[in-house]
């Protein structure tokens, strides 16, 4: 068992890498591009110091330095030192020309390391936002959507920083460093051993502290999200607050954490302050050793004033990417972790088909045969359930909350399978099983229960299942749904926004939005989960008799409690804990003496009931 | 929910005058992070005279006789530098975290005294950036941006004065570079702002997608537009790759045009100070330092520059909420009897005794444009029951926040026991309140001190029992560590039903002589159900009630029972009485009666 456990954890593990490699495809040239010009950039950094120190020491300064065939090449092509030292003009304009190049190159650079972290973020996004859109139900209902969002953004985030400026930067600093050390040692081993004695300690010291201080900064994080849930429950809970009359507790209590979290970074500020001064007094000594060697080593003829200055300008130019590296190192660990979260949505399993896949037409009899369903660790919901309902005709079903009513429309549109063994659900006589999941939804329109809208306008939440449905079929929809003369009345119309999750619309008019969204969708199977509760009698009415003369051909499945809701049915269904207690039309029912007699004397009673 | 208007009245000097009074206690660090960065840049601008000099004399002349003392100076310019860096940039922390806290008290505390009409034009997110971000933002202005900008201004001003000094030629041609640099920045800058906005834009975009994907998961699935979503969801990844592409060519171009400015005043100093190198090559490496060391600042500046305008903003939200004042107040005769929200003086307090009476009330709410009550008179005296039916969003909380005095009326008053409801404190009458909302709202922390939230002094047998009386009990008893369970942010540990029956406990123990009930509507299982019923009919016993209702049984039994439609008292009376009237109430109350029933069958 045991074994086994480890043997999964390393399967992760390599797909968490296989997984990074898998995003960087299409992103990879851009980095290459990116790192070859931070390459280029750097070399031309390295040698406009050394165009100054041949202007110094050659052309101005008329001494002989060991200078390589191929630079002495390129020299005697502009007619030697002796003729550059006369027109000192065509230095100052290598320089430039150096330069240009040096600037072409990282402007390359930034651009290709843009482009391959926005592409690698694209495809990570994509590829998340797609396989999300596919996994389970299931797998939907068991996880908090926060935290997925959370792996959705800043997990991402991360990942590309990790890419596109760790890794970059690592490199880059790398060229840096072995470029500099070639060219110093070209021109005095002996200052070059000098000016980078300092080097290591450097990038060590950054590295610890910067591990070090992540640690803390990660404490700041916490704190500071507490402080930000206190003011946030604070604002949501103003009224707690007044009618209790705690706005000192509140006070004290905020302004303690506030304190709390403020002193955490006053507490870092000395650490900080010491290791930038600190940092500061280092690249400042490997300067002066320069300076001090550097000039010992001129005097003693062993070196020339512009190499000197070249090493002075070589030494400036390693300060920052060296303090870099140590962070940027100190920094990768924390993609680890992200990519293992990433990876943990990405291994979830998509919904797939299992059967045939057929795509029968669904305008047939459906049939639950034996059918009995648990959720995964939960008891069983459902009890062989056994009923035929006739293609065209009306089921009303009626039962309280838990009593499985919902969970077999969720069986129906196989937002959750069936597992093998549990009886079978048929539409036209084939297991739903072997039907296409995509076929079968789309033949089944389905309101639910609490609706959901997008945040778009409210026509293109009607027409969401198509991409270009005639404003005449929105209206349509919409009329049946008794939403049209409600959407009349605002000022935009059609063209009203749906504020995030529907937050401009009151229940009743999402809830018929809702349905008139599926009815635009002219499906042979209908379902209404209990959606036509949070409108009012009369619209109730009113939708069930357009679905009636618009939709006659249709099946159309009703979940209601109320009576009038359900009486016109073909067929009804009364469900209690998970069996079926009663079958038969209203008139059966009426007169069946269980519960459903009970609720329609209730419901037909209650006015005069009431009043007594 | 619409937030306030972003009325663009510009502040004087980017409202930075707004900020000084915050600034008060810094004096100090203010003035040890100015000095030790301005020194501190004095002291970086020395750095190639040392350099000028050790090439001038030490191998131009081809001696180190004064190598020692060279060295000495030499470390003691580090050293000092470093010293002063280290103090600007400690003070700089300090005040960045200190204004900051500061700042966010003072808006947190301003918060608790703002009435409801405040919180019901602004949405909770909006005010909390106000709160959290607003004020960091403020904070890291007046103290990075404050010292990088010294820091640099001071770097430039030293290496300009120094190449004037030493040749003023060549310094004037070198500085030319500069105005030059300015005005690319600045052109770059304006775009450059706006396409990070967009970006920003976009982010949040793909993030509330995100958000609809998983959210909105059930529903995709059944309209099956996976791949609807999916392709408008790509095009929104695409629109950001396009523009951050965009904003990253115009930042590398801004970076780009920068060194090459470096490298021009570097080819100037080559060109025509290259005659100097001949004879004082100190001077000329001197200058070849000072003509790359200050483009750098430059972009720093100018950085600086956008950052007091995009903090401009800030600075205006939060100087708005910190100066919106209360529409409800206590007069300063009141607070001086009763004390304030924060200092009260309960010892001048009368004991309460419940009796509430609307005497001739009217009243609007300040944001909107219809009067909601006219010449409304109701006898509430201590003990009585009132009930609040009416449909959702019909306004049924006006009557609750008039006795809570969250809002105060436009004409007539409200008396409590007798007396105006403003002749005394705010906090004396909400301290003899109990408020039971629709949607519990618990606040992090143990479910004690939720309890104890209105009642402090609570001892433990007064928990006990109070839990006990809304059968609470076994809701404790079940959380692994009792009452000291933590109930997680917003109390979310705990179901719907478990949080409304604490919350009842918890308005039980501050034992008010007023209770406001919103009843809620959301459906808990028939056993939670029973227990709340049971637990209100214990609550509101010997106290005065204004409940919300939604349960028959708390609207039959009460002893007067209002009916609200359209933000409208249409009816009032008993139960008996409007059931015989056969008018609003007989067809809520009809329809209520038949949904409940059903329920109770299907249990």
């Amino acid at each position: 068992m045991e074994n086994e456990k480890k043997t999964k954890t390393k399967e992760e593990k390599a797909f968490s890498r296989k997984l990074l490699w898998d995003f960087l495809r299409g992103s990879k040239l851009f980095f290459v591009i990116s790192m070859l010009s931070a390459a280029v950039a750097a070399l031309a950094d390295m040698v406009s110091p050394q165009i100054i120190r041949m202007a110094v020491d050659n052309a101005l300064g008329g001494k002989e330095s060991n200078l390589s065939p191929f630079v002495m090449g390129i020299v005697d092509r502009f007619g030697g030192f002796a003729y550059l030292g006369e027109h000192i003009w065509i230095m100052a304009a290598a320089i430039l020309i150096v330069a240009a190049v040096k600037v072409v190159a990282q402007y390359c650079f930034r651009v290709y390391n843009t482009k391959g972290a926005e592409t690698l973020t694209k495809t990570m996004r994509d590829r998340l936002f797609g396989h999300i859109e596919r996994l389970p139900y299931a797998w939907h209902a068991k996880h908090r959507t926060g935290d997925i969002i959370q792996r959705c953004t800043s997990d991402i985030e991360t990942m590309k920083r990790f890419v596109s400026e760790q890794m970059t930067s690592i490199f880059r600093i790398l060229v840096l460093l072995v470029l500099s050390l070639s060219f110093m040692l070209s021109m005095n081993w002996k200052l070059t051993i000098i000016a980078m004695l300092p080097v290591p300690y450097v990038i060590l010291r950054s590295f610890q502290f910067h591990r070090k201080i992540g640690a803390a900064f990660l404490d700041c994080d916490e704190n500071e999200g507490k402080l930000s849930a206190m003011a946030q429950e604070n604002l949501t809970g103003v009224r707690v607050v007044r009618a209790f009359g705690r706005e000192r507790y509140e006070k004290d209590r905020f302004e303690e954490q506030n304190e709390y979290y403020t002193g955490l970074w006053m507490k870092l500020a000395t650490p900080m302050a010491r290791f930038w001064s600190i940092s500061d007094v280092l690249s400042g000594l490997q300067i002066m050793l320069i300076v001090v060697f550097g000039s010992w080593l001129c005097i003693r003829g062993e070196m020339l004033p512009g190499e000197y200055i070249a090493f002075l300008s070589y030494g400036a130019t390693m300060t920052w990417p060296v303090r870099m590296l140590g962070r940027m190192i100190s920094e990768m660990s924390k993609a680890g972790v992200s990519i293992d979260r990433v990876a943990y949505i990405m291994q979830a399993e998509e919904e797939r088909e299992t059967g045939k896949a057929l795509t029968p037409a669904m305008d047939r009899d459906i049939c639950f045969d034996h059918v009995s369903f648990a959720y995964e660790g939960s008891p069983e919901i459902l009890h062989d359930i056994s009923f035929t309902m006739k293609a065209g005709t009306t089921l009303g079903i009626l039962g309280g909350t838990g009593s499985g009513k919902s969970t077999m429309m969720l069986l129906l549109d196989k937002l959750y399978l069936l597992p093998e063994g549990c009886g079978s659900i048929t539409v036209g006589g084939v297991d739903l099983r072997d039907i296409q999941t995509r076929h079968l939804r789309r033949n089944i329109g389905m309101v639910l229960q609490e609706p959901y809208l997008f945040s778009r306008t409210i026509a293109e939440n009607i027409s969401i299942t198509e991409d270009e449905m005639p404003m005449e079929r929105i209206r349509e929809a919409s009329r049946a749904a008794c939403l049209d003369e409600t959407v009349e009345s605002f000022q935009k119309g059609y063209d009203t926004f749906v504020g995030e999750r529907g937050v401009t619309l009151s229940g009743g008019q999402k809830q018929r939005a809702a349905i008139a969204r599926t009815l635009t969708q002219q499906s042979p199977i209908m379902i209404f989960d209990d959606s036509l509760s949070a409108v009012d009698t009369e619209t109730d009415a009113k939708i069930r008799k357009a679905l009636e003369s618009r939709f006659g051909s249709a099946s159309i499945i009703l979940i209601s409690h109320r009576i009038t809701t359900l009486s016109k049915a073909d067929q009804i269904l009364v469900l209690d804990h998970g069996r079926i207690a009663e079958m038969g039309t209203h008139v059966q029912l009426k007169q069946g003496g269980g519960i459903y007699q009970k609720i329609c004397e209730i419901q037909s009673a209650s006015a005069e009931e009431v009043s007594a | 929910m619409k937030n306030e208007t972003s009325k663009q009245k510009n502040l004087k000097f980017f409202g930075i005058g707004k900020v000084l009074p915050y600034l008060k206690n810094y004096k100090k660090p203010l003035f040890f992070m100015v000095l030790g960065s301005l020194v501190g840049s004095l002291v970086d601008t020395g750095v190639p005279l040392f350099q000028r000099y050790a090439l001038n004399h030490f191998i131009g002349e081809g001696t180190l006789d004064t190598i020692v003392l060279f060295v000495i100076l030499y470390l003691t310019l580090i050293c000092g530098g470093a010293l002063f860096n280290y103090v600007s940039a400690m003070y700089s922390m300090k005040i960045e975290v200190g204004v900051d806290r500061d700042l966010r008290n003072a808006a947190f505390n301003h918060l608790q005294t703002l009435s409801f009409s405040y919180y019901n034009q602004n949405s909770v997110g909006y005010i909390h950036s106000r709160v959290m971000s607003d004020t960091q933002r403020i904070g890291s202005l007046v103290s990075w941006t404050v010292l990088e900008s010294l820091w640099q201004i001071g770097y430039v001003v030293g290496a300009v004065v120094v190449m004037l000094a030493i040749n003023t030629k060549l310094a004037l041609l070198v500085i030319a570079v500069l105005p030059l640099t300015v005005l690319l920045f600045s052109l770059f800058q304006a775009r450059l702002t706006k396409a990070n906005r967009e970006i920003r834009e976009l982010n949040s975009q793909i993030t509330g997608d995100f958000n609809e994907g998983i959210t909105g998961a059930r529903t995709i699935k059944t309209l099956v537009i996976e791949d609807k979503m999916e392709k408008s969801f790509v095009a929104d990844t695409a629109s950001m790759r396009r523009k951050s592409v965009g904003a990253a060519r115009l930042r590398g171009a801004f970076a780009v045009t920068m060194n090459f400015a470096s490298s021009l005043a570097l080819a100037i100093v080559l060109w025509k100070g290259g005659v100097i190198a001949k004879t004082q090559i100190g001077t000329f490496s001197m200058f070849m330092s000072y003509a790359q060391g200050m483009m750098e600042p430059v972009r720093w500046i100018v950085d600086a520059i956008s950052d007091l305008i995009t903090t401009q903003v800030n600075i205006e939200r939060l100087t708005r909420l910190l100066e919106t004042k209360p529409d409800v107040n206590d007069s300063a005769e009141v607070t001086a009897i009763y004390g304030d929200s924060f200092e009260p003086k309960k010892e001048n307090w009368e004991p309460i005794r419940g009796d509430i009476r609307f005497e001739d009330v009217s009243f609007q709410y300040p944001d909107g444009d219809e009067k909601i009550l006219e010449h409304f008179d109701l006898d509430i005296p201590f003990g009585t029951n009132v009930a609040i039916v009416g449909e959702t969003g019909a306004g049924k909380s006006t009557l609750a926040n008039l006795i809570c005095r969250f809002y105060e009326p436009t004409e007539g008053k409200v008396l409590i026991d007798g007396r105006d409801a403003r002749e005394r404190s705010q906090l004396w009458l909400h301290s003899a309140i109990g408020y039971v909302l629709q949607t519990p709202h618990l606040f992090s922390g143990t479910v004690r001190e939720n309890l104890l939230y209105g009642n402090p002094d609570a001892t433990e047998e007064q928990i006990d029992r109070a839990l006990e009386l809304v059968s609470a009990k076994g809701v404790v008893e079940k959380l692994e560590k009792g009452l000291d369970t933590d109930v997680g942010e917003g109390g979310d540990m705990l179901s719907t039903g478990e949080k409304q029956l604490i919350s009842f406990a918890r308005a039980i123990l501050a034992d008010p002589r007023i209770l406001v009930l919103d009843e809620a509507t959301a459906s808990v299982d028939t056993i939670t159900e029973q227990k709340i019923q049971a637990a209100i009919d214990t609550i509101i016993r010997g106290r005065t009630s204004i409940v919300i209702a939604h349960r028959l049984s708390t609207v039959r039994n009460a002893d007067v029972i209002l009916v609200v439609k359209d933000g409208k008292i249409v009816e009032r009376g008993r139960h008996e009485e409007l059931m015989a009237a056969k008018g609003v109430y007989y067809r809520l109350y009809t329809r209520q009666y038949e949904d409940e029933a059903t329920y109770s069958v299907l249990g």
